[in-house]
């Protein structure tokens, strides 16, 4: 229920662009005005609550271990899943972000039989998750990468390379990058689970399916563009380019339809981002479980609200409420029952 | 102990696919059984006038009746704590703002691998308190409700809550999958302490926390009667080896101070480990002194609130500062040793007196740098150093009918990673040793199912059901390899395995490491052992 709310949601949103930008000629707002706001909401939104974040203190280093701490010198630590040094917390960080390290951890439980008797608990390596997860982040940034030569004259070399590089098979004309596949496998695969999957199905929310159903289908429109409707890309370019240094032009009427299609949802993601759970892309970087060394037993880490006015039970009291059976038992005292009477 | 199903009928009850109704729409089970007594009221007045600030609404109550007795400004309370915690902890927004879902935590929970409810998915336990975060502090929660997953504080929640952040024993064996850190340890800790301002609690942690602010101990033993206990441990240690130790309390003017969970002072197997440290000692003539104010290494503070956390371990610096200690030298215990890795000196580094030094070894001159700032060392630390150096003279054939595996603790796993010193240290003193199952060890260990103030008998089916993935791990062993020892660093561990073990791999004994240390050590002087410290015939003395 709540994927096909996701999925209507879309669906009109490509309604709204198709009529706007199609039917009722309103191909400026299309290509200036809503891109730009949901520019501007993107950066503004996103920069906010990284530094709604980063104001916030860390009272606690609590870095979650994953191997052997630094200890004697004969004990071989574990210096990337606990790292006890800045450089070492930067390369667990590393490979948290490049190669997502605590996903590959991945199992799956299954409880088994054994010859049809008891059950046994079994934990089998699950990395499917890991590595459509990987395929899909890395090909949704080589796309942003590619469509960088929308926005800048001359295009530099390196997007150049991007492009020969994804799109180094040589198949269909225009032809194929494997990163449009890819990425549809990719978000095509994390969707399935999320429906086939009867625990997975019991958490999602429409914050779930939705931002999945909306890169799925700026991926297809995209796709759309390119292979089926082959769009005018000089003329878009020209509109990009007006967008980006602010001398905006008429829009030439040979644009496809499709590409207004496209932006509108590429805006719709944009301006959704800051506030919703995509910020995971702001907010590893800042998970404290992560990008701390577990070093608190040999440097201090200072707490900003630390209250000091918070006290043990102080001995004295101690030693005033138990000091008789004490004395008797012949503990060490600071003051002796005379003493003190 | 409550009247529990057989193992098998547990097994067969487990199913792992979510019931038809939304987890939003599924009513609370508070039907006996499914949680943990609260708190006695006169311990809470006590606890009040004591750490002020943290609890609130002292009564008797309980929790099958409907009206639960909350103030009338209960919601106000709750919500406005939350809102102050996710400014005072950078932890607790990210984990509200930055979960995808994608269930990579689902089944890592042991509770859940054990009992199937959704709820105890980490990622759901995590989206209890998400939701209200949603529903009372974000717009588009305000605006889109449910469909968003966002709802707001009501009567059910908080008693969903208590019936769920009481199922989670902050043993963060999520967080170490989630790919973003997100650590379900943290969203309890502060779910507790929002719980706390209105007065849901439960007894097993309550009374510890006001026993260990009051005696020094949660068994809130008093300082005559501690005495009478070490003398009684140490008139056992003179049975078995003919010597009698000289054992301080309270003395100033020693180099080092020894603390301990008072679990091993007082419960059965712990007693053994305690009397195992206290061997060591004697052996390498430590210059030592134990405290009857400072009895307690545990901190069930750190199940309550960071404050309560901060007043309870505060002791260890202010027994060290009067008794002049220079370092302080912590026994096996599991969250003691996440306070003091992680949260020691942030919360109570400025109490240490000028006395304090980095700890050094006297035996073999080792400097723990890794301690510079706590001035606290871990005794499978000192230990293992010890062997290494050659230092003490073992015997490993007194422990020949052990076959050994070890159970890492979560927060020494977790919280710390302290995983091949307790390895080494067992592998010289016992002749078998034997590792469960990859995937159910170090740092991807399982929970006893009783941490975080979880080991009371009421929740007994609880409890079992979430020692099912440990008790599967240990009977794969002992199947494969005839283990009949199960090793650990933690006295929540000496008690709470052993109804473990005795349900799902029966005919396991549960030690602790310097139990098994002390079986194997030769003392100067000692008569021939026959018998281990439990006092049953060493291998080669067994009665015809």
């Amino acid at each position: 229920m709540k994927a096909i709310y996701s999925l209507i949601l879309v669906l009109a949103l490509v309604v709204i662009a198709t009529l706007g930008a199609g039917a009722a000629k309103m191909q400026t707002i299309f290509a200036y005005c809503v891109p730009g706001t949901a520019f501007a909401i993107f950066v503004i939104g996103f920069v906010a609550k990284v530094i709604g974040w980063a104001k916030r203190p860390v009272p606690f280093r609590i870095p979650t271990t994953g191997g052997q701490q630094q200890s004697l010198d004969w004990i071989v630590q574990n210096k990337w899943d606990n790292p006890s040094t800045g450089p070492q917390t930067a390369m667990r960080m590393l490979l948290e972000v490049l190669t997502f390290r605590s996903l590959f951890r991945n199992t799956k439980v299954l409880l088994k039989h054994d010859d049809g008797k008891n059950p046994i608990v079994a934990y089998v390596s699950a990395k499917w998750l890991w590595l459509f997860a990987l395929l899909f982040h890395y090909s949704f940034l080589v796309i942003v990468v590619r469509h960088m030569r929308l926005f800048l004259q001359p295009v530099p070399q390196f997007i150049v390379a991007v492009e020969f590089v994804d799109s180094v098979l040589q198949i269909y004309t225009p032809i194929v990058y494997q990163t449009n596949l890819l990425i549809l496998a990719g978000a095509g695969f994390l969707l399935a689970r999320r429906l086939l999957d009867a625990k997975l199905r019991y958490i999602s929310l429409v914050n779930d399916y939705f931002p999945l159903i909306l890169i799925l289908s700026i991926a297809l429109s995209g796709m759309y563009m390119r292979y089926i409707a082959k769009v005018d890309v000089m003329a878009i370019k020209d509109v990009v380019m007006g967008l980006t240094t602010f001398k905006f032009k008429a829009v030439p009427a040979s644009i496809d339809v499709s590409f207004f299609v496209h932006i509108s949802l590429v805006s719709t993601l944009l301006a959704y981002f800051p506030f919703s759970k995509l910020m995971h892309f702001g907010g590893v970087f800042l998970s404290p479980t992560r990008n701390l060394p577990n070093d608190t037993r040999m440097h201090h880490h200072e707490n900003p609200w630390n209250n000091p006015d918070i006290k043990p039970h102080s001995y004295e009291a101690y030693e005033d409420e138990f000091r008789e059976p004490m004395f008797e038992a012949g503990l060490p005292l600071e003051k002796t029952p005379e003493e003190a009477a | 102990m409550a009247k529990i199903i057989k193992p098998d009928e547990m097994l067969r009850s487990i199913n792992y696919t979510p019931p038809a109704t939304d987890w939003m729409e599924t009513p609370n089970d508070l039907s006996p059984g499914r949680f943990a007594y609260p708190a006695k009221l006169d311990k809470m007045e006590y606890l009040i006038h004591e750490i002020p600030g943290q609890f609130g609404n002292p009564r008797t109550w309980n929790p099958t009746d409907d009206d639960w007795q909350l103030p009338p400004n209960w919601k106000e309370i709750v919500v406005n704590g939350f809102r102050e915690r996710l400014d005072k902890y950078r932890s607790l927004k990210i984990f509200m703002d930055i979960c995808v879902r994608c269930g990579a935590c689902a089944d890592k929970c042991h509770f859940f691998i054990g009992g199937g409810d959704p709820k105890n998915m980490p990622v759901l336990r995590a989206e209890l308190m998400r939701s209200i975060y949603r529903g009372e502090f974000t717009l588009a929660g305000k605006i889109l409700g449910k469909l968003t997953g966002a709802r707001v504080m009501e009567e059910d929640v908080l008693k969903e809550w208590f019936l769920y952040f009481y199922q989670c024993t902050e043993c963060r064996r999520c967080s170490l999958f989630c790919p973003y850190g997100i650590d379900t340890a943290e969203v309890t800790m502060m779910a507790r302490e929002l719980m706390h301002l209105v007065g849901i609690n439960i007894n097993w942690i309550m009374e510890p926390v006001a026993n260990c602010t009051r005696t020094g101990n949660h068994l809130g033993i008093q300082p005559h009667a501690f005495k009478d206990i070490v003398e009684f441990m140490v008139d056992d240690i003179e049975t078995i080896t003919g010597k009698r130790l000289n054992v301080p309390l309270n003395e100033k003017g020693h180099e080092v101070i020894f603390i301990t969970p008072s679990g091993d002072v007082f419960a059965d197997p712990g007693i053994y480990t305690f009397m195992g440290y206290l061997m060591l000692f004697d052996a390498i003539g430590l210059d030592y002194t134990l405290s009857t104010y400072a009895s307690e290494g545990g901190n069930f503070g750190m199940f309550t609130s960071a404050d309560t956390m901060k007043a309870l371990n505060g002791k260890m610096y202010a027994e060290a500062n009067r008794l002049g200690a220079k370092w302080i030298l912590g026994g096996e215990c599991g969250h003691m040793w996440r306070v003091i890795n992680q949260y020691m000196d942030t919360m109570n580094g400025g109490m240490q007196g000028p006395q304090m030094q980095t700890p050094v070894s006297p035996i073999t001159g080792t400097v723990f740098k890794n301690a510079k700032q706590t001035k606290m060392v871990h005794i499978a630390e000192f230990t293992a150093d010890l062997i290494k150096h050659g230092k003490l003279n073992l015997d490993k054939s007194r422990n020949s009918d052990i076959i050994a595996t070890f159970h890492d603790s979560c927060n020494p796993a977790r919280g710390m990673g302290m995983f091949d010193e307790p390895r080494y240290v067992l592998q010289n003193v016992v002749e078998n040793f034997h590792e469960m199952p990859l995937g159910t060890i170090r740092e991807q260990t399982f929970c006893c199912a009783g941490g975080s103030g979880l080991n009371t008998d009421e929740i007994m089916d609880i409890r079992m059901r979430g020692g099912l993935p440990r008790g599967n791990a240990l009977k794969h062993v002992v199947d494969k390899h005839g283990v009949n020892t199960m090793a650990c660093v933690c006295a929540i561990d000496r008690a709470t395995l052993i109804p473990l073990a005795d349900y799902w791999a029966p005919g396991v004994k549960i030690t602790g490491l310097h139990e098994l240390v002390a079986n194997a050590l030769i003392l100067d002087g000692e008569q021939e052992r026959t018998m281990n410290l439990r006092q049953e015939p060493l291998p080669g003395f067994e009665e015809e």
